[in-house]
């Protein structure tokens, strides 16, 4: 007996999902499972997310922003703003909060007066608690980024925020300045991106000299 | 050194990479296109997937497999988004809802990538590869495959017969697509990118908090999703996010990857049609575009004209990322809206309205600087038609290019093509703003609001896939209309064009004589790309006017 005959259109959309199944093989199972094979052999650090590890358990990916806040009043309240913890450096503003399975930007457009009154406030804030004058705090101190995990913040917001940094640690500003000039990236390749400074690699190195929350139970 | 040499060394870099890729990608992309003899690994898959590799089809037979598979596509696509929660590696997601599922699959087949979900809270890790990296390969390689078939027309003659879809798809994605995806995913991984199947995990933070990472395959997705000028992110906050693009120098790797492809195809037209210097006439009109369009949104963007946003914190920093500033991130982004990418480095919402009012306009322009893989180059290679076209109306000659002439039934599939998507993005734009549930989608107010509606339109019915991304367009109106939009503005183009070639196919080619133009000239690159603008400049111009002119004014 001969083999059925499909009608036309049915042949042409069989054969079509035969050659998608084949490509679904090759290049959505053996493609991805080829470069983990890879990535994981010979660059493990970063297939892995850059972790950065205290006594050798990983408190950080270094390309991922966190926060440094102080421990709130009341913990379950969801309403309460977290404030800064003056004994750490701080981060650029995030339209997540740095929760990475909440990744993404304010959104805000150019003329928003939201945006507009968020910036007011972020500079009087800033200024206040860095003790310097607001016209002298720079832009990305006032801004969200773009992912809203970003992890770095330009040399002029790090060095302003040494000397409130160090009184709250009770070190030298000249010791914590020293940190925060051997934390400054160039750019890559020396022309590329911009010079920065990464906020949690900066908090991470600056355990070293202490932890804060030490400091303020030996108070 | 300071911002402004080192950004200028950046676009060098960057257009010293493009040259220098040019002609070997050209010319092996046009071998692969031309050759004669199939790869074993491609005879498996003719016979693992029963199509018939040796025989060349009809214009109508190659658009009827290059629909056949989109169909098939995102009904598989769909079914798998709905079950998702049933496959292995879905991290314990929920199944995508029926619009979303929809919206996504039509979506990645279409090589849009707009993205109505975030990834990090929607996606399991299978789907993502199995599922919407698939359509990362294969729809760019549909794209090149149509480009090739159009190609054909101009070099064939008095034939029915422009290629087999099978076989161009096939040997795209096995010769070119697979082996650079391979390669630059190893060296993205090497430069920072992650590629684990580590799902979320929680950390104690440096200052004693809790912090939920989410691991992934994410270099596997960032290297092809940038080649295939898809653009969709594995998280929400695409390539501004440090895992994807953890650095400056990640960044300028995915820029060139969105670009390589595109600007290298006109190498590989000249090559096809035995002259080089027709491919080098089409890659100096998208050079020139793309080049005065970096310099505009760079320029506002570093001087903040026409946003109070930028007087009031010093520089135009909001939604930008520090290791970028601002000279990387307007360079992805004219990059990324000049290709049909759509992926992101920085929020364009926040742009100023010159900056990101240009955006919307190089999406405008159709995706043809260099446009989308293989897309761009049918794009303006329907443009040159025109332009040849426009240049014998005004000597009162019949038009010819590449020995072909250009009669009423060219002319009729060329304006189609034309009309196609500014119909679907001004008419799905007005239909937005005249429900106010759909208004309410919007997140800035006045004119701003409105330019993220053109844009979310402008950026589908182009395959885009970026976004003004204030706009909550995970609604089932939404979902539902601009699924349809993506569908209509990838394959009703796509018909005309292989309509377009099979007609050209057809005709016996007329002699050069002194009264044909050159389309090889500096004043054929000049007329080309002055029918782009005009074209385009005023279809959409009232739009414009109501949302970022209106804005800039302001």
């Amino acid at each position: 007996m001969a083999p059925p005959v499909l009608p036309a259109v049915l042949r042409h959309h069989l054969a079509a999902l035969r050659m998608l199944l084949v490509f679904t093989v090759v290049t959505g199972v053996a493609y991805p499972l080829l470069v983990t094979a890879i990535a994981q052999t010979g660059f493990s650090h970063q297939a892995n997310g850059s972790p950065l590890a205290t006594n050798g358990e990983a408190v950080a990916s270094s390309l991922i922003g966190q926060n440094f806040t102080l421990p709130k009043k009341n913990p379950d309240d969801p309403n309460e703003v977290p404030r800064p913890d003056p004994a750490w450096f701080q981060p650029r503003p995030s339209a997540g909060g740095y929760d990475p399975t909440n990744s993404g930007a304010s959104n805000l457009g150019p003329n928003s007066t939201k945006l507009i009154a968020d910036i007011r406030a972020r500079r009087a804030a800033v200024a206040a608690f860095d003790g310097v004058s607001p016209a002298s705090v720079p832009a990305d101190a006032v801004t969200a980024s773009g992912s809203g995990l970003d992890p770095a913040i330009s040399p002029a917001y790090a060095y302003e925020q040494v000397d409130r940094v160090a009184k709250a640690r009770h070190l030298a500003p000249a010791q914590v300045r020293s940190v925060v000039t051997q934390h400054v990236q160039g750019r890559e390749l020396g022309f590329l991106g911009q010079p920065r400074v990464n906020v949690v690699e900066l908090n991470h190195a600056l355990t070293r000299l202490g932890h804060p929350s030490a400091l303020r139970a030996g108070r | 050194m300071d911002d402004t040499l080192a950004g200028w060394l950046q676009v060098i870099a960057l257009v010293v990479a493009l040259a220098l890729s040019f002609r070997p990608l050209g010319d092996y992309m046009a071998r692969a296109l031309t050759g004669e003899r199939h790869w074993r690994a491609e005879r498996l898959i003719y016979r693992a997937g029963g199509v018939n590799g040796d025989v060349d089809q009809r214009w109508s037979v190659y658009l009827r497999s290059a629909l056949a598979f989109a169909a098939v596509s995102v009904l598989f696509l769909y079914g798998f988004l709905r079950l998702q929660s049933h496959f292995p590696l879905s991290l314990g997601m929920k199944p995508v809802s029926a619009d979303l599922s929809f919206n996504t699959a039509a979506s990645f087949v279409t090589n849009t990538n707009w993205q109505a979900y975030s990834g990090e809270s929607a996606m399991g890790y299978l789907v993502q590869m199995a599922g919407l990296a698939v359509q990362n390969f294969v729809s760019a390689a549909v794209g090149i495959a149509v480009v090739a078939a159009l190609i054909r027309g101009f070099t064939r003659k008095q034939t029915d017969r422009v290629g087999n879809f099978w076989v161009d798809v096939t040997r795209i994605v096995l010769r070119v697509l697979l082996p650079m995806s391979v390669v630059f995913a190893i060296v993205l991984v090497a430069a920072g990118v992650m590629q684990n199947f580590h799902g979320a995990y929680d950390i104690a933070t440096i200052a004693g908090g809790h912090q939920t990472l989410t691991g992934g395959p994410v270099a596997s997705q960032e290297a092809i999703k940038e080649l295939g000028t898809n653009g969709g992110g594995f998280y929400n906050a695409n390539s501004a996010h440090p895992f994807e693009n953890p650095s400056a120098l990640t960044n300028l790797i995915e820029i060139y990857l969105l670009l390589v492809i595109s600007f290298s195809l006109p190498r590989t037209f000249g090559a096809m049609v035995g002259d080089h210097r027709q491919g080098y006439a089409i890659v100096a009109v998208m050079a020139v575009i793309w080049t005065a369009s970096v310099a505009i949104v760079t320029a506002n963007e570093l001087h903040s004209v026409s946003s109070t946003v930028g007087h009031t914190a010093g520089a135009m920093a909001e939604g930008k990322e520090t290791r970028f500033g601002i000279w990387a991130s307007a360079l992805f982004a004219v990059s990324t809206t000049l290709t049909s990418c759509g992926a992101v480095n920085s929020a364009h919402d926040s742009y100023t309205p010159g900056g990101g009012g240009m955006t919307i306009f190089d999406m405008m322009l159709g995706e043809i600087a260099p446009g989308g893989t293989g897309s761009g180059l049918y794009g303006i290679l329907i443009l040159a038609v025109v332009a040849v076209f426009v240049a014998g109306l005004m000597v009162g000659r019949t038009p010819e290019y590449l020995g072909k002439k250009l009669r009423g039934r060219e002319m009729k599939f060329a304006s189609l093509y034309i009309l196609t998507t500014p119909a679907l993005v001004l008419v799905g734009a007005g239909l937005a703003m005249a429900f106010p549930g759909e208004r309410a989608a919007m997140l800035n107010s006045g004119a701003h609001g409105f330019s993220e509606v053109l844009y979310a339109l402008t950026s589908v019915a182009n395959n885009n896939g970026s976004a003004f991304a204030g706009l909550s367009a995970n609604t089932v109106w939404y979902n539902t209309v601009l699924g349809v939009i993506m569908i209509l503005g990838r394959f009703l183009p796509m018909v005309f064009v292989l309509a377009l070639a099979g007609s050209l196919a057809g005709q016996r080619p007329v002699p050069v004589t002194a009264g044909t133009l050159p389309t090889h000239r500096p004043q054929f690159v000049g007329l080309l790309t002055g029918v782009i603008l005009i074209v385009v400049g005023l279809t959409y111009f009232p739009a414009l006017a109501l949302g970022p002119l209106a804005e800039g004014l302001h």
